[in-house]
């Protein structure tokens, strides 16, 4: 049986190492770079090439004892246990972790998303017999549009007041240079101000091959020169003072939040763009069809709602309600 | 539709007051009849329809929506329409909607068989923002932060018309408002309103502060008891009779046996109170009233209605607003003494000698005749709509309070969706905690969110949108009167029940008992 693979805190029963653990573990095996999923402090770890890359930049070089890079599609095997990583598309470095064991296949998702983002390796389709999948937005509400038109929207918006500056908030991991990305193939080549909290990982983005064209830290940089300019902080930043030193600005922010405008009322965003790293309900459920799994778990999110479509469908489907995720995502990290 | 959707959202998300007053000037400018004025309707939320209601949407979406995940998304979004608007599954080649006064004409037309047709085909060609202005639209619930008064502020910034004259006229306007736009553009003169015979804004009073007493000299004001009825203005046009809410809404057909033994010509300022022989009965028997929008002949019977008129703003025809309130009390007193009245009688002026003396008067009313507290009016007054600075104050009595634990939980909606802001509290009832009321305010922002994350936190277990909680968060709970009740499993009913503290530290054992609550039952 897949369910005897993994235990309910994705715990690997065989080798005895946990795929994104919020305690320190002996054995970690880290989807990808985000808090919630890669912490510091485990003995050792299993992770993509980037991923590692990530973790070392923010938490420095040891904050694991051991780092074990696997690349994706290559099998790896510990007794009878096999481990393979699949692109999951939702930051540089994703993965999506094949667990398998007695012929029995296991995927846990990590954080997924189906659109192609050049920032990120495209997400593969593994089919399983237990699929884990994450559900940041299971519910039915969430459709999300394409980020081009969202873009656009900001685009319309710098042209129309061209005496204000645009603050998007961005998570400083994986979607600011996803909206920078979407901003340079839409064609925005003037310099886009930074945040001092971006510059890191945008720098490590470059390194690892992802171009984001000119790039200027925000400090110090005259009022003035600031108006008509786009400029990229982490979501805090926008509503401090921080915020101060640009005319006027325009409070914006890319998250698939942004599709409730009483959630965008609430942050006080004049411009909420619609720009998910993670699969909308449509998504969710066409994945669920496709890997062909018999049973679903389900993490991350509104567990409730995908449980109950993934019974409706005759699936076998539970919540996990893992300890350590954000209830209301509001101030997680990965949106 | 496109440029009133983009309107609503841009009012919606702007937090600053001057760019929304901005937007809605450019937009009155730049739209042409009669779009514009059903805009401005909306905005003013003077539209609604006759078949388009919430529950017709409900039901359109329901059609093509599983009705627990539409439930699970609803809880979650925290507003209906927008739910509506984002949970519609079909998108088609997004054309453009019909313009504003086209949608309106159809919902008006289309026979209530056909709408969810209708609905179920717009939706589906709207993009989104417009699929939730739509919505919007048809919900008739904005909650997009922008009061009629900053839509009247739009319109006198547009034509520098002073926002006081829109005011006046404003009541006997139609939908869609075509000679109120030639007036403010200048092309047609002030629209001729029947000043006798229409609402008149009503004149409110502020709240007074122990501050605000070492300022004010008691020589120059006069009292009155604050009445627990509901505040009305009653316009008697010499054979036609309206009697008008606090809004402006007409609620005679609700009360007929007042309308139809009423007599005379003015405008009465007053409280609407249910009792026989001017006796005033419970908010209560009001309340019952109230709920119907046609009287009942048992209510009639058992509930007769009368009005304790308190001001004057028209003497027959006469418009005597500007007069000090020493007048006009003068002139009703003679009007009421020329026209007498079996269902309206004067509200008594008190006589006192200083604050003091009025702050004993209040309490003795409050404890022996459950008074809500004093009404102060500076007697040089003239009636002036809106609640402006200075010259009524009202001076409530002290609110009960008493110590309630916390049951459970339900998120907000609106501004707070996503927050745990509805709160049910009980007092112990031997070893057992019952409810006894319900609040959702009386806290700060910073208050609901410690709240919401010691709700998080704290529960123990959740039936759909409400949470348990550990009976162990004490809540100081103000209430202006307590009733029986059969609503609650303790009987009790608490009457506007609001939090006023939250006790962190004060222990669960040692919250109220319901032989506590027996004190305040039939104290008022």
């Amino acid at each position: 049986m897949a369910t005897q693979i993994l235990d309910r805190n994705l715990h690997i029963r065989a080798i005895d190492a946990y795929i994104d653990p919020s305690v320190p573990r002996e054995r970690a095996i880290i989807t990808h770079g985000h808090a919630d999923h890669a912490r510091s402090g485990h003995k050792a770890v299993l992770a993509t090439p980037d991923t590692i890359a990530i973790m070392k930049v923010r938490y420095g070089e040891d904050c694991a004892g051991s780092f074990e890079a696997l690349d994706f599609r290559v099998p790896y095997r510990i007794d009878d246990v096999t481990i393979t990583f699949f692109p999951a598309g939702h930051i540089l470095g994703s993965a999506q972790v094949l667990v398998e064991q007695s012929g029995q296949r296991v995927v846990v998702t990590g954080d997924y998303k189906r659109l192609a983002d050049r920032t990120a390796q495209p997400y593969e389709l593994v089919e399983c017999d237990l699929l884990v999948t994450e559900a940041t937005f299971g519910l039915p509400v969430f459709q999300h549009p394409h980020p081009n038109v969202e873009i656009a929207r900001l685009l319309k918006s710098v042209a129309d007041q061209p005496e204000r500056s645009h603050l998007v908030g961005c998570y400083a991991l994986g979607k600011a240079q996803r909206v920078i990305a979407l901003l340079r193939d839409a064609g925005w080549d003037a310099p886009i101000y930074l945040h001092g909290a971006m510059l890191r990982l945008c720098a490590l983005y470059e390194e690892l091959g992802v171009p984001l064209g000119d790039l200027r830290p925000a400090l110090d940089v005259p009022k003035a020169e600031l108006a008509g300019q786009i400029v990229i902080a982490p979501p805090s930043a926008i509503r401090d003072r921080w915020s101060r030193r640009f005319p006027d600005p325009v409070t914006c922010q890319a998250s698939g939040w942004m599709s409730v405008k009483q959630r965008a009322r609430q942050a006080l965003v004049e411009l909420p763009l619609v720009i998910s790293d993670h699969c909308d309900w449509g998504e969710l459920g066409q994945t669920i069809h496709e890997t062909r799994a018999e049973t679903v778990w389900v993490t991350h999110g509104r567990e409730d709602a995908l449980v109950y479509w993934c019974r409706k469908q005759g699936l076998q489907a539970e919540p996990l309600n893992i300890q350590g995720f954000e209830d209301d995502g509001g101030e997680g990290e990965s949106e | 539709m496109k440029r009133f959707a983009q309107l609503l959202e841009l009012l919606a998300l702007t937090p600053s007051r001057t760019r929304k007053l901005n937007a809605l000037t450019q937009y009155f400018r730049e739209v042409p009849d009669p779009d514009r004025g059903y805009a401005l309707a909306v905005l003013t939320g003077a539209l609604t329809f006759r078949n388009v209601k919430p529950a017709l949407l409900k039901e359109t979406v329901l059609a093509e929506v599983d009705e627990t995940l539409f439930a699970m998304s609803y809880d979650y979004v925290g507003d209906l329409g927008e739910t509506i608007a984002l949970i519609w599954p079909h998108h088609g080649a997004e054309g453009d909607l019909p313009s504003l006064t086209d949608l309106i004409e159809l919902f008006n037309t289309t026979s209530k068989s056909d709408l969810p047709k209708l609905i179920a085909g717009l939706l589906t060609q709207a993009g989104i923002n417009e699929r939730w202005a739509l919505v919007k639209l048809a919900t008739g619930a904005l909650r997009i932060g922008v009061s009629a008064r900053l839509a009247k502020t739009a319109l006198a910034e547009m034509s520098g018309v002073d926002v006081q004259e829109i005011e006046e006229v404003w009541h006997g306007l139609k939908v869609p408002y075509l000679d109120l736009f030639a007036w403010l553009e200048g092309k047609a003169g002030r629209p001729d309103i029947d000043q006798s015979a229409r609402f008149h804004p009503l004149m409110l009073s502020n709240p007074i502060e122990d501050r605000d007493f070492e300022k004010l000299d008691p020589r120059e004001f006069s009292a009155e008891w604050k009445w627990d009825g509901i505040r009305v203005q009653l316009v008697l046009g010499g054979g036609t009779v309206s009697l008008f809410s606090r809004t402006g809404d007409d609620i005679a057909a609700a009360f007929p046996d007042v309308v139809e033994n009423v007599h005379g010509l003015g405008v009465l300022d007053g409280e609407l109170l249910v009792g026989r022989d001017f006796e005033a009965g419970s908010f209560n028997a009001l309340q019952q009233r109230l709920n119907r929008r046609v009287a009942s002949p048992k209510h009639l019977r058992e509930s007769p209605a009368f009005i304790r008129v308190y001001d004057m703003l028209f003497d027959g025809r006469e418009d005597i607003r500007a007069l000090e309130w020493t007048e006009r009390r003068r002139r009703l007193e003679a009007w009421l003494a020329a026209n007498p009245q079996s269902r309206l009688d004067l509200s008594e002026v008190l006589r006192f000698s200083g604050w003091d003396d009025l702050g004993r008067q209040r309490r003795q009313g409050a404890e022996s005749h459950g008074h809500e507290g004093v009404m102060i009016k500076l007697q040089s007054s003239p009636y002036v709509p809106g609640r402006p600075k200075g010259y009524w104050f009202k001076w409530k009595r002290d609110p009960n309070v008493v110590d309630a634990v916390l049951m459970y939980a339900q998120r907000g909606h609106g501004k707070r969706s996503s927050f745990y802001s509805d709160y049910t509290f009980g007092v112990w009832k031997g070893n057992e905690i019952v409810p006894i009321g319900k609040a959702y305010f009386g806290f700060t922002d910073e208050e609901l969110k410690l709240l919401d994350k010691w709700i998080r936190a704290n529960t123990t277990a959740a039936f759909g949108p409400v949470r348990e909680v550990k009976k162990e968060l004490v809540f100081e709970v103000a209430f202006d009167s307590a009733q029986e009740s059969t609503r609650h499993k303790s009987g009790v009913a608490l009457r506007f029940p609001r939090i006023s503290r939250i006790r962190w530290d004060k222990p669960a054992a040692e919250a109220a008992t319901l032989e506590d609550m027996a004190v305040f039952i039939g104290a008022t």
